[in-house]
């Protein structure tokens, strides 16, 4: 079992390091068994999945726990069409969580067919729970489409006799005002970096593992205040070496290195040809599931730390052009290629100005 | 079977008369007068979110027919019912051109049913050329109540057969009472800045307000409230570190801004809450000319359409900030 799976606080009074008012306020909340909706939102390895399931926990007892995988296909029937959609989801006899963006641009019949039926079916085996029945645990609203979460918005007033719903997403923008409104937004504040350092030490010390201070802060600052991130570099670290020594490398990513060196060749040289190979790495890192939104960033980012000021202008100005077409546009590669075409000519244009 | 604590106090507290609809002086004479001569036109109710709309087309309906008579003689639909044209060739018409059966003691029963059109906005405009000649043809047994938020959206031929009244929001005082007036009776105490943050972060929309004061009650679980505890719930920046953001816009100091934005994403805030509290911060400030705060509001429209189309937060947020910074110093 991975370490982030293996420490994970499972109830509300096992948070240690991060969220501890958070999930203090919860355990109040859902302390007479009932709760409204809940949104959770933070940016990712914050702990919002980590206090949704202990929040379901704390309401159902650690029969929550007790998850089995299922595949299904949901035959629809709308009007003189059939519609399959198909989805995995993983329940408990108190809860089922579900990704409806799986479902791709079937979503909306997702909400409205599979929890209506759901909510109606489920049988009451809950015996000390008379408020409610279950839970749907749903994970990314934000990537539904807004026709989904005009769905929802009816489904949760509908059924909400019978059913909580627990909403995680990142970006709380994406997800409807009227959706939102419903909710009780709860904020997932990222961890600081002492505060992942002391979750470092912690999970070192169940481990039985001497983590040097020095190779902790490396990790924590590396990690960028991203809990899932800082647990499985240290794993990555125990795999490569120990006994840990203070000055051992932290090993990032391989597509962000990647990223890196693809801002490196661009600035040591702007041409056709150049642009030309660029375009196989990016090819690359598309292949392998990186999302090109997530490439953007890091890119712009890269070459950030590596121009004077009056270029990061240029930088932040085209990259969040750019990025706006992308998330418009169906064709990534075009978009990417077109903001990296774009900073080599305003690169070259500002080397000429400024060195003849 | 729901306990009392999850009945949302938005409903609970919803004014039941139309002489407690508070700040809406106008409506609420005309809609007085309505009651005690059991006459009026077709209504249209338009103004922004959260100011008693649709609380004072139910509240004349409940005065005016009683609770009995309710049930057969108001139909209320929303944009969460289906409202295509069917549905107005169809169900509208059917029920607007029933007679109306015997009235009831007590209550003045005018001879004519209501039928209310909540969010009307969202209809489409066929759907809502189907409603004109119903309109007319049935104008002696029902009445329209057509509520909505901008006006503009409805098409003329309704809005001109309609008698409009605009529902102004909800200043802080009235808002103050109203908040005094739900804690006294949940038994909760509220500190000094509650009403203050309540008002600030709700924009006069005294739905969002309660709403706010509920969800800290139920969060918190305590009987006394801050105005910290409002502004967590509203997921709201700190004032200050809006403020440091934009000081460093001021000082040019792009690099360092990036990191403070960078901050703020990662502790969670949404994007667009902060670029509605930068623009707001960048508005009121007193550093920049007029021409400096257009160039700024002008790329956080930008972002702002580009977040809601589904675009990264830090990149958009990242182009606000640099037009900030070179705005500020005069590039």
């Amino acid at each position: 079992m991975l370490w982030v799976d293996k420490h994970r606080p499972h109830a509300l009074d096992k948070f240690a390091h991060a969220n501890v008012s958070t999930a203090e306020h919860l355990k109040r909340l859902v302390a007479d068994g009932d709760c409204p909706h809940l949104l959770f939102y933070g940016v990712s390895g914050a702990g919002k999945k980590t206090l949704a399931l202990a929040v379901l926990r704390e309401i159902f007892g650690p029969g929550v726990e007790k998850v089995k995988v299922e595949g299904k296909t949901w035959k629809i029937e709308q009007g003189e069409r059939k519609i399959e959609v198909e989805l995995t989801t993983m329940s408990s006899n108190y809860h089922v969580e579900m990704n409806p963006s799986d479902a791709g641009n079937k979503d909306r019949y997702v909400v409205q067919e599979v929890i209506k039926e759901m909510a109606k079916s489920r049988p009451i085996d809950a015996a000390g729970n008379q408020g409610f029945k279950g839970a749907f645990y749903l994970t990314l609203v934000d990537n539904l489409s807004k026709e989904a979460q005009h769905g929802l918005r009816r489904t949760m007033e509908k059924y909400s006799q019978a059913c909580r719903l627990v909403l995680v997403c990142n970006s709380v923008s994406k997800v409807l005002d009227a959706v939102r409104s419903r909710c009780l937004p709860i904020r997932v504040a990222a961890p600081s970096t002492t505060e992942v350092e002391a979750l470092l030490h912690d999970v070192a010390k169940r481990e039985k593992l001497t983590l040097p201070p020095e190779l902790a802060g490396r990790v924590a600052a590396h990690s960028e205040r991203n809990m899932r991130r800082a647990l499985l570099s240290l794993e990555a670290c125990r795999a490569h070496q120990y006994p840990f020594t203070p000055d051992q490398v932290v090993q990032g990513t391989d597509w962000e290195a990647y990223v890196a060196q693809i801002a490196n060749e661009i600035l040591q040289e702007q041409s056709p040809k150049r642009l030309l190979q660029i375009r196989g790495r990016l090819y690359e890192l598309l292949v392998n599931c990186i999302p090109p939104e997530l490439i953007m960033k890091k890119l712009a980012r890269e070459l950030c730390r590596k121009i004077d000021v009056e270029l990061k202008h240029e930088v932040a100005k085209h990259a969040a052009f750019f990025e706006r077409r992308l998330a418009e546009g169906s064709k990534a590669i075009i978009h990417m290629e077109a903001f990296i075409a774009k900073f080599m000519a305003v690169y070259k244009k500002y080397i000429i100005a400024s060195f003849g | 079977m729901a306990s009392s604590s999850s009945v949302p106090w938005v409903e609970k507290y919803r004014p039941r008369k139309i002489g407690d609809v508070s700040h809406q002086e106008e409506v609420v004479r005309t809609l007085q007068k309505a009651l005690e001569t059991a006459n009026m036109p077709h209504m249209l109710f338009y103004g922004p979110p959260g100011t008693g709309k649709t609380t004072c087309a139910l509240a004349i309906c409940r005065q005016l027919y009683g609770p009995d008579l309710f049930k057969s003689r108001v139909l209320e639909l929303n944009a969460s019912d289906e409202r295509g044209i069917s549905v107005v060739r169809n169900k509208i018409k059917g029920f607007a051109s029933t007679a109306v059966g015997q009235a009831v003691p007590g209550y003045p029963c005018p001879p004519y049913k209501i039928l209310i059109l909540d969010e009307a906005d969202s209809m489409t405009t066929d759907a809502q050329s189907a409603l004109r000649r119903t309109m007319e043809t049935h104008s002696k047994v029902t009445r329209f109540f057509i509520l909505c938020n901008y006006v503009s959206r409805i098409i003329e031929p309704i809005a001109s057969r309609c008698a409009k009244f605009r529902f102004k929001p909800l200043g802080s005082e009235v808002m103050s009472d109203r908040l005094k007036h739900i804690a006294e009776r949940e038994g909760l105490t509220l500190g000094e800045g509650v009403y203050d943050a309540a008002a600030k972060h709700s924009g006069g929309d005294m739905r969002k307000a309660i709403t706010l004061l509920q969800s800290s009650a139920r969060l918190f679980g305590a009987k006394e409230l801050t105005g910290e505890d409002i502004i967590a719930v509203a997921g709201a920046i700190a004032e200050d570190d809006v403020a440091e953001l934009l000081d460093l816009c001021g000082k040019n100091a792009f690099d360092r801004a990036i990191g403070k934005l960078d901050v703020m994403l990662r502790d969670g805030f949404p994007g667009l809450q902060i670029l509605t509290q930068f623009a707001d911060a960048v508005t009121n400030s007193e550093n920049c000319s007029d021409g400096v705060k257009a160039r700024i509001c002008l790329a956080a429209a930008e972002a702002d359409k580009a977040l809601i189309d589904g675009s990264d937060d830090s990149l958009q947020l990242g182009a606000v900030v640099s037009v900030a910074c070179l705005a500020m110093s005069g590039k």
